[in-house]
């Protein structure tokens, strides 16, 4: 019996295409990855358990699991609303907002954490009215929130929209018609099929977040085992030398990464295939996800 | 014709409660769209105007003067080339992986695009970390490298394979789905045709996927130009050098040079604000496309 390792076609370049594919992926990606597990294994368990579990590492997981999980969370909230809004109703500037609901995308991560940074510090835009309250919106946990927040703002939103154009309006009507109410339409017919892009878009922003630097070390105040990221000690292992410690961090968040990345694909086959194409689409294709 | 006509018939009432039941009082409408509006205007308004307020904030002069300074220049010089290079590898890629698995069955082929996205799930941080664990002074293939006096870490080799490999993804990510969806009837007509490979390729496949092709290499350039957590841990910091834009704004940022570092700033704003715009400009053409198709459909 011989395993047909590719179904037969007649268009050429398979060979060459996923060669190039595969070579070009190993040499970018995967060796490169691999080699950070290798430099790990240089150490023993202890030492590297020693390293992962250390009071000031402990502190960043907690920063970084605990703001990325807030941001998305703040994310799912105002990502349904947003979603919602830009799907069903007409109001003025609707398009404007639309398209600009991907600038975290394609705004530089420096440039958002600086101008974050300006509006959240105690003179800025609205960082004098927090301070005028007693609370500090830059340099505190808060100020990662909100950088987070900024960063993870399209997945929702992204993820959401295209199954709600997609729904037809007759099931809503169809519920109507045998006796629900509006509250009872949305919670029994409208939730349960948002249910799954909404997640998966919510693990996506998360997912994003925990790895976010860029935007969070201006509007933080890097101080360490109060508003040190976990990114942000990596890169303090490596100014100090110490690559073995950097290397044990970055394994544990890749570890994590890969977990949630698994989270995100299986996700994604729950809410099926036809949704999961779009969802997968909507990372960085919101253009073409209606497609 | 006789249903309408019977439901027109019934008159106001019906609509009405048929609209309460698929539609929310004014009231509730108006506070879920004022909810959507501040948000999105605290969130993404406000970061934007303060970038072009902060760099105007010391004269035109002040602005002017912060991106024709040699260091500045340098940095803006070094961003393009990074982008210049990675950007056309990534296409390359992206073209051979969407051909491969868009237009293939084989085994495996899932696998192998969660691998192409991996990518995306590392923190830009840890993606540097890899490259100076090999090609660093203490990395794997540092001594080799320091005995042929060859620098790729805190050089612009360095630079341009962490601007690589976070956007690694971007437009295979883009193609594939394309690909995918466009079958592979026309290809087998033109084949059939006596059409050789690459004309298959570059006349119809090409042109079918040109708008997405077009978007992911937009995409692509916009994450390439603007990254900072990986370009960060592999440049060094080194003034005129190995300094990008991102890098440059971060140097002026905490010498609190805040109306230069907000001019660098502008410019990657105005880069991120034209990448929406095309965006919005390809969806609006592929749309038409699309449309124009279906109507060859219809006529077919």
């Amino acid at each position: 019996m011989r395993l047909n390792f590719k179904q037969q076609s007649i268009l050429p370049g398979f060979g060459l295409a996923l060669g190039f594919t595969v070579l070009y992926l190993s040499l970018i990606v995967l060796i490169p990855l691999s080699a950070t597990f290798l430099k790990a294994s240089t150490l023993t368990w202890q030492q590297f358990w020693h390293i992962v579990t250390a009071p000031r590492a402990i502190a960043s997981y907690r920063l970084s699991f605990g703001a990325s999980a807030i941001a998305a969370g703040i994310n799912l909230f105002f990502g349904l609303i947003v979603a919602w809004v830009l799907v069903r109703y007409e109001f003025p500037a609707k398009k404007l907002f639309d398209s600009l609901v991907d600038l975290p995308f394609a705004l530089p991560t420096a440039v958002a954490g600086i101008a974050l940074t300006a509006i959240y510090s105690r003179n800025g835009w609205l960082g004098q009215y927090f301070d005028r309250i007693g609370i500090h919106s830059a340099y505190s946990p808060l100020g990662v929130v909100i950088a987070l927040t900024f960063t993870g703002l399209p997945f929702v939103v992204r993820t959401v929209q295209p199954v709600l154009e997609d729904l037809d309006k007759e099931m809503e009507e169809a519920a109507a018609s045998l006796g629900a109410d509006r509250w009872q339409t949305i919670t029994r017919v409208l939730v349960p099929a948002i249910m799954p892009a909404a997640l998966t878009g919510f693990t996506m922003a998360f997912a994003r977040a925990v790895g976010e630097y860029g935007s969070v070390v201006f509007i933080s105040g890097n101080m360490p085992m109060r508003t040190e990221i976990t990114p942000l000690l990596i890169i303090t292992k490596l100014e100090q030398y110490d690559y073995a410690g950097a290397t044990a961090i970055a394994v544990v968040m890749l570890v994590v990464s890969f977990a949630m990345l698994l989270s995100i694909n299986l996700l994604q086959a729950w809410s099926g295939g036809r949704t999961r194409a779009k969802a997968a689409a909507a990372i960085v294709a919101p253009a073409f996800s209606e497609a | 014709m006789a249903t309408t006509f019977t439901i027109r018939n019934l008159g106001l009432p019906v609509s009405r409660r048929a609209a309460a039941a698929t539609s929310e009082q004014a009231w509730i409408r108006w506070l879920l769209i004022g909810t959507a509006v501040v948000f999105l205007a605290v969130f993404l308004f406000m970061p934007l105007a303060v970038v072009f307020t902060s760099a105007l904030a010391k004269g035109v002069s002040v602005y002017f003067s912060a991106l024709r300074e040699p260091d500045a220049l340098a940095a803006i010089r070094l961003t393009l080339i990074a982008a210049g290079i990675a950007v056309p590898l990534n296409l390359v890629f992206g073209i051979a992986a969407a051909w491969a698995i868009g237009k293939f069955d084989f085994f495996g082929k899932s696998f192998l695009t969660t691998l192409i996205d991996l990518p995306f799930s590392v923190s830009p941080v840890v993606s540097g970390l890899i490259y100076v664990l090999i090609f660093g002074l203490q990395g794997l293939l540092g001594p080799w490298l320091a005995a042929h006096d060859i620098k790729v870490i805190f050089a612009v080799p360095g630079i341009v394979l962490a601007t690589t490999f976070v956007t690694f993804p971007f437009i295979a990510r883009e193609l594939i789905p394309l690909v995918e969806a466009q079958g592979n009837e026309e290809e087998e007509a033109a084949l059939t045709l006596g059409a050789s490979g690459w004309q298959t390729f570059y006349r119809v496949t090409l042109p079918n996927i040109k708008w997405g092709l077009l978007y992911g290499v937009i995409l692509c350039n916009a994450r390439a130009m603007g990254e900072f957590g990986a370009v960060s841990v592999v440049s060094g910091h080194i003034r005129g050098r190995t300094n990008t834009m991102p890098l440059h704004i971060e140097i002026l940022y905490n010498e609190y040079q805040f109306a230069p570092a907000f001019a660098v700033a502008s410019l990657l704003a105005l880069l991120a604000l034209a990448t929406l715009f095309a965006k919005t400009a390809v969806e609006w053409k592929s749309r038409q496309h699309a449309k124009e198709l279906a109507r060859m459909g219809e006529a077919a």
